[in-house]
């Protein structure tokens, strides 16, 4: 395996780091936004990125995905326009890893192996489907392993200890620990619920773990830093661009992303 | 063989199963314990028993047509749901999963609504035990189904309207699991139809199939045969399943399923089994509309109950296996279905149950006066009438 997911992890966990991935939809604000997007939250020391593809029905999103979905699916965003992007942020030498966010139909209208053989030849590194749990997941589980693509499944605090021992005998990469039951969306606090979900997930796996969902400031990645090894910023960094103008867009990424990342050092 | 579908996964074929986020799965564990214990125990048969008859008004007779059957040349039978307590055949389901809801110490419900007419018996039967009820309504239907608003308030339920998307049952389908994400551990999704993922699919349909029980027995007893057709209209396809599920082994009855051509089939409608293609939506798998991207396409029908891009993965899978056709008539014909019942037989039909008295003309080709034929009334039309008497000009000076 030479996947730059386990090689991120590797690394982090010798400079006692986590990681720190924005999530943002492809094609959004514009079409052209997404590949300096990307470039200017991993130079500001972002580890890896999240990709989406939008879908016209994301139920496990809130408000601020949802409507950056409609503007990107109106702005023409497919999955070729996801393959596309990441082949430009390769040849532009962006060596961080790549993952694909993704409800499960657009990818099972393109073909599920299809998606996968592209994804890798584009330079994805992992993909997220959301609505494809482990008992949906035979197939497509062992097309991401073919591919070498990992495949993060998603545990939430209402999984009980059967489903923790299931997604952890499945997952590859790491495992996507969402930090409350709901959608995603700005959040203030965690609860310490929190911290005893993920000690029960770190019970049956070695794998690393992220929390997303909710993460927005630097108290969080705080919190995060004592009990996990990555964090996920969707809707707040999406926020963020939503409140830029193309102006000003690259410096507020900037800004929002080092002010995340140097919490995560000290 | 068909029986003893869903697998254990809740797949029907390659249709059905769980495509749903990971916190929702330990929700979808507990109801389908809590439905297959509730199944064994007698008391909890026995209570819904009891309200069936009692509340809702069961058995709902079966009506002989008898001037329809003499204008169209065979024997048409009516299957009463329409004089269910609140006016359509949602009821049935509604109170079965309120009871299990009761069961499972939750106190909150939510619930989409297309017609108003599942957001009216999940009101209904919230406040009959006691449970809050949240309705998602997408604003168009709002509009266009005031009534049952005004009748879901009056009941206790919090409607809220939805204006995401087509502003129709699909968005009013995508708030309610948002919410139910969100507030899982004390919430209950009372879906109305036998649509998303696995056990609803299952559950709906058994708590429906009541309707094709009472209908077969009381055709047993009236002729003494079984009937050549069975024909009800598909929107998520509860109403359909509940009549065509204890028919499934009985091959000498034709299953016919009527959805919505809304404008026609080559322009806007929601003819999903007729033209849709697979896909996943709303947790599990089966034919949709979507486009080439897999995006889900915006339904059209004058029926709100109809007006819905996906159907429940059973009818995709009895359509595959041949075991039930599907045919779809346009706004104009549900219209005349409409003019048809309430002049013929003083009937007057939503214009969900339309859209399959609409297609009835058509099997005069096929058909003799031998013929026996059951059409599934599954709800009244007085929630319609503001769009009928629009279209059909009552006011007009
Ligand atoms: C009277 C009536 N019939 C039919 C339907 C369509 O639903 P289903 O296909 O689940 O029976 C509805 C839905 O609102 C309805 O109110």
């Amino acid at each position: 395996m030479n996947n730059k997911i386990d090689k991120l992890f590797d690394k982090l966990k010798v400079d006692k780091s986590i990681a720190l991935i924005p999530f943002v939809p492809i094609n959004w604000p514009s079409k052209e936004d997404t590949v300096s997007i990307v470039e200017t939250a991993l130079n500001a020391g972002a580890h890896a990125i999240e990709l989406g593809i939008p879908f016209s029905d994301p139920l496990a999103d809130g408000t601020t995905n949802q409507n950056a979905y409609q503007e990107a699916l109106k702005n023409g965003a497919n999955i070729n326009s996801l393959f596309q992007i990441v082949k430009k942020l390769r040849n532009n030498k962006i060596e961080k890893p790549i993952i694909a966010f993704s409800y499960y139909n657009p990818i099972y209208k393109f073909g599920t192996e299809l998606f996968l053989k592209q994804a890798q030849e584009s330079g994805l590194d992992g993909v997220i489907v959301v609505d494809l749990p482990p008992e949906e997941s035979q197939k497509f589980s062992i097309l991401a392993k073919k591919y070498n693509l990992h495949q993060i499944y998603l545990l939430a605090p209402t999984s009980d200890m059967n489903r923790i021992k299931l997604v952890a005998k499945q997952a590859t990469g790491f495992i996507y620990c969402v930090s409350v039951s709901g959608t995603t969306g700005v959040r203030e606090d965690f609860s310490d619920e929190l911290i005893n979900f993920i000690s029960q997930v770190k019970k049956q796996t070695d794998l690393p773990i992220a929390i997303g969902f909710g993460v927005s400031k630097k108290k969080h990645i705080d919190f995060i830093a004592n009990i996990a090894d990555g964090a996920i910023v969707g809707s707040a960094f999406v926020e963020n661009i939503r409140n830029s103008s193309s102006a000003d867009r690259s410096f507020k990424i900037s800004e929002f992303v080092k002010n995340l990342v140097e919490v995560n050092e000290n | 063989m068909t029986k003893k579908f869903p697998d254990y996964q809740g797949h029907f074929g390659e249709f059905g199963g769980k495509f749903v986020p990971e916190t929702l799965m330990p929700a979808l564990d507990e109801l389908e314990n809590e439905f297959r214990v509730a199944s064994k125990d007698t008391k909890f048969i026995n209570r819904l028993n009891n309200l069936l008859n009692t509340y809702v008004g069961r058995p709902t007779p079966l009506t002989f047509a008898e001037n329809l059957s003499e204008k169209l040349g065979y024997k048409i039978y009516l299957k009463r749901e329409d004089l269910c307590h609140t006016g359509a055949h949602k009821i049935n389901a509604a109170l079965a999963q309120a009871l299990l809801v009761k069961r499972m110490g939750k106190k909150r419900v939510v619930a989409e609504t297309g017609a108003g007419q599942h957001g009216v018996a999940t009101a209904t039967a919230c406040a009959l035990m006691g449970l809050q009820a949240v309705i998602y309504m997408g604003a168009k239907d709002f509009e266009r189904q005031k009534i049952n608003v005004a009748r879901m308030r009056l009941l206790g339920a919090e409607v809220i309207k939805v204006n995401s998307g087509s502003m129709t049952l699909k968005d009013a389908i995508n708030e309610a699991i948002r919410d139910w994400v969100t507030n899982v551990k004390n919430t209950h999704y009372l879906i109305g139809s036998v649509v998303g993922p696995h056990p609803y699919p299952e559950i709906i349909r058994n708590y429906q199939s009541i309707i094709g029980k009472e209908a077969k027995k009381q055709i047993m007893d009236v002729e003494n045969r079984l009937p050549d057709v069975i024909i009800a209209c598909v929107g998520g396809g509860s109403n359909a399943m509940g009549i065509f599920y204890p028919f499934l082994d009985d091959k000498q009855t034709q299953l016919i399923g009527i959805e919505a051509a809304g404008e026609g089939i080559d322009k806007q409608h929601a003819a999903t089994l007729s033209v849709g293609t697979k896909g996943i939506l709303h947790g599990a798998k089966s034919l949709v509309l979507q486009d080439n991207n897999g995006q889900i396409e915006e339904a059209h029908s004058i029926s709100a109950g109809l007006d819905y891009p996906g159907v429940g993965p059973e009818h995709a899978w009895l359509q595959s296996l041949n075991q039930a056709e599907y045919f779809s008539v346009t706004n104009e014909i549900a219209l005349e279905g409409v003019e048809l019942l309430s002049k013929t037989e003083g009937i007057i039909p939503a214009l969900e149950t339309a859209h399959a008295v609409g297609y009835l003309p058509q099997l005069t080709k096929t058909l003799n006066s031998d013929s026996i034929l059951i059409l599934n009334v599954s709800g009244r039309g007085d929630k319609d009438m503001d769009i009928i008497s629009e279209k059909l000009n009552f006011f007009h000076e």
